[in-house]
């Protein structure tokens, strides 16, 4: 039967923009193997209702399991249901997202399978039926290019390697018999927190702001956030290791090496001197705009477009500009 | 109450290190690189370390698979209190599956409640190993967690979501894959780089058959060099101008 397995991504019952790409990415694996797209859902009761939505990004079919012990993710529980899924039709490759889930999710399924896994590919070929995975290594210094000849192929995307893009399939939706028992699992989900006020992610945000040490103290990243507003639900406020250190701002928010991994469309570095652990969590993104009093300051030799000066006084200017512009 | 854990730790090269990738295409060239244990590895040691202190007894064993140069960052876990250590040897780099069933392998026969990780290792960037080992061990795992608790016999991590927080709640034993947060490392302290000289450090050839990953290596695209719009607040209509004309992001 073979097929192209994708992990589709909800919470709280809606589809996340990761599952899209996961399915984009899975259509072109498929096409180029001649094979189907295989999505498959799994959630509380009613996350059926996106299967349409899968079916218009390329899934040929879609697997629904409900569970209520699928209300919130289930690490041992998906797992298992992948993993036999995956088993039984006899997939040439899985393919997952990059999110906190999908990191979590494809080496435990790539474990239980017994093959090997490849994370936070930039790329997705295929080459004589086998599929070659381009990924980063030493936070993207060098990029590596392996070819996965053992079925399945397990393989996490990285953010923004497919950009979603329609391609409507029949998208038959199919049942999942998921027959899993809570007392069975060793690591369960008990509750999720949501950081206060609802804001978007930095490895989400098309945009994002990033405030360094030059911010001179937690007070003034109210500079940061207006800018990010300004942007009108589109941008994230981030921010570089020595000022989450200082405890001005949450971990949550820093970008780099021990911080989140980013590729924006656009990236806005406001007193940040651009230190190589910083580059690491950024230098991907599509276009990157360094505003730092120091001319010399790293940051800029990576920048498309900088600004030289005191952001005490670019950042505000900055900010009704794009209000503006915006409004 | 004793508390035994087991580390695994990476020799990684250190974040500044300039990667230059070797004449074979296939690996980078080690010279002039400085090694060092990986940082997120040291929370992985550290927590280890305040399980044993809280207990008020226990055990720590630190895991390295790699070549006779991995002896060095095991000797750095050593340095900072963990009791024994033992260097499973592979002369091919592995990573992923292989250093997983090599590490299953020499787990599985003892006892612990705890098996720690680093959330990734920064050579390879990959984020695998600590899901791979416990599926292979059959234990419960919970990755990329910034601060936990034990109580009645029940461990309750938390993971870093897009967005907010997931609370995971483990049975022990269990493995946890640990990244920034409650577990900030303790340096080595003289008497402890003393200490660790006395230490066993076992060598034994890692499990497995010893095939490494074959890899291609290449340098990202450079970035075009960027400009300078210009200094100050004046410069800010034409950094818009040219994000909306020429870059159209916004
Ligand atoms: C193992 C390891 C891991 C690390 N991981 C990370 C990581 O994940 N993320 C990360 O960010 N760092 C990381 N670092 C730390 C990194 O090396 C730097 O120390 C850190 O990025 C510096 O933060 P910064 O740019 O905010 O501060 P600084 O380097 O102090 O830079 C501040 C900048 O602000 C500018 N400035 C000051 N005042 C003004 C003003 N009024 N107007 C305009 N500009 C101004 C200055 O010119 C300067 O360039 C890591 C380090 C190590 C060793
Ligand atoms: N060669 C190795 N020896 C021991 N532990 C390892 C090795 N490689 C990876 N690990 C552990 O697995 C974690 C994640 O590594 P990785 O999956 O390679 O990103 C590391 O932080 C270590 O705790």
């Amino acid at each position: 039967m073979a097929g192209i397995f994708a992990f589709a991504e909800t919470r709280d019952g809606e589809l996340r923009k990761a599952a899209h790409e996961v399915v984009t990415g899975a259509r072109k694996v498929a096409d180029a193997l001649g094979t189907e797209v295989h999505a498959v859902l799994l959630g509380g009761s009613g996350v059926g209702g996106a299967a349409q939505e899968l079916a218009r990004y390329g899934a040929d079919k879609v697997f629904v399991g409900e569970s209520a012990a699928f209300d919130r993710y289930s690490p041992e529980g998906f797992t298992t249901v992948a993993a036999s899924f995956i088993k039984e039709h006899g997939c040439d490759a899985a393919l997952f997202s990059s999110s906190a889930i999908g990191r979590d999710l494809a080496p435990r399924v790539a474990g239980r399978l017994g093959v090997d896994y490849a994370s936070l590919a930039t790329r997705v070929e295929v080459e004589g039926g086998a599929l070659v995975v381009t990924r980063p290594r030493y936070s993207g210094k060098v990029f590596s290019t392996v070819t996965l000849s053992a079925k399945p192929a397990v393989v996490s995307l990285g953010p923004n390697a497919f950009t979603p893009a329609e391609n409507p399939k029949a998208g038959t939706v199919e049942t999942l018999s998921v027959a899993v028992d809570e007392a069975d699992f060793g690591a369960i989900v008990r509750e999720i927190r949501a950081a206060a006020g609802e804001k978007l992610d930095v490895s989400e945000a098309p945009i994002i702001v990033s405030g360094g040490r030059g911010l001179g103290g937690p007070e003034n990243f109210k500079l940061i956030e207006e800018l990010a507003a300004a942007f009108g639900g589109k941008a994230a406020v981030g921010a570089s290791r020595a000022v989450v250190d200082a405890g001005w701002r949450p971990h949550g928010e820093q970008v780099g090496q021990t911080g989140k991994t980013v590729a924006p469309q656009l990236y806005i570095a406001v007193g940040i001197s651009g230190a190589i652990q910083h580059l690491a969590g950024m230098r991907t993104s599509r276009y990157i705009v360094a505003i730092n009093k120091d001319p010399e300051a790293p940051i800029f030799k990576l920048a498309d477009y900088g600004i030289v000066g005191d952001l005490f006084q670019i950042v505000p200017r900055l900010t009704e500009e794009v209000r503006k512009i915006m409004s | 109450m004793r508390v035994k854990s087991i580390v695994c730790v990476k020799r990684v090269p250190d974040t500044e290190a300039r990667i230059r990738i070797a004449g074979d295409g296939a690996s980078i060239d080690p010279s002039g690189v400085k090694f060092v244990l990986n940082p997120y590895d040291e929370f992985a040691v550290e927590a280890a370390l305040r399980q044993k202190e809280g207990a008020g007894q226990g055990e720590v064993t630190v895991l390295s698979v790699g070549d006779g140069g991995s002896a060095e960052v095991l000797r750095t876990a050593l340095a900072m209190g963990a009791d024994a250590a033992v260097l499973l040897k592979s002369a091919a780099p592995l990573e992923g599956l292989a250093v997983a069933k090599a590490l299953a392998e020499e787990i599985r026969g003892r006892e612990y409640d705890f098996v720690f990780f680093g959330m990734k290792a920064i050579d390879d960037d990959l984020q695998a190993v600590p899901a791979m080992t416990a599926e292979l061990l059959g234990i419960p795992v919970a990755t990329a967690v910034f601060d936990f608790e034990v109580a009645g016999g029940k461990v309750t991590a938390q993971r870093e979501i897009e967005g907010g927080t997931e609370v995971v709640e483990l049975k022990l034993p269990c493995a946890l894959s640990l990244t920034k947060g409650a577990f900030e490392p303790r340096y080595a302290s003289l008497k402890g780089i003393m200490a660790a000289k006395k230490k066993p450090l076992e060598e034994k050839a890692a499990a497995g058959d010893g095939a490494g990953t074959s890899l291609k290596l290449q340098y990202p695209p450079e970035r075009q060099a960027g400009r300078i719009v210009g200094e100050g607040p004046d410069a800010v209509p034409e950094l818009l101008r040219l994000l909306r004309e020429e870059a159209r992001v916004i």
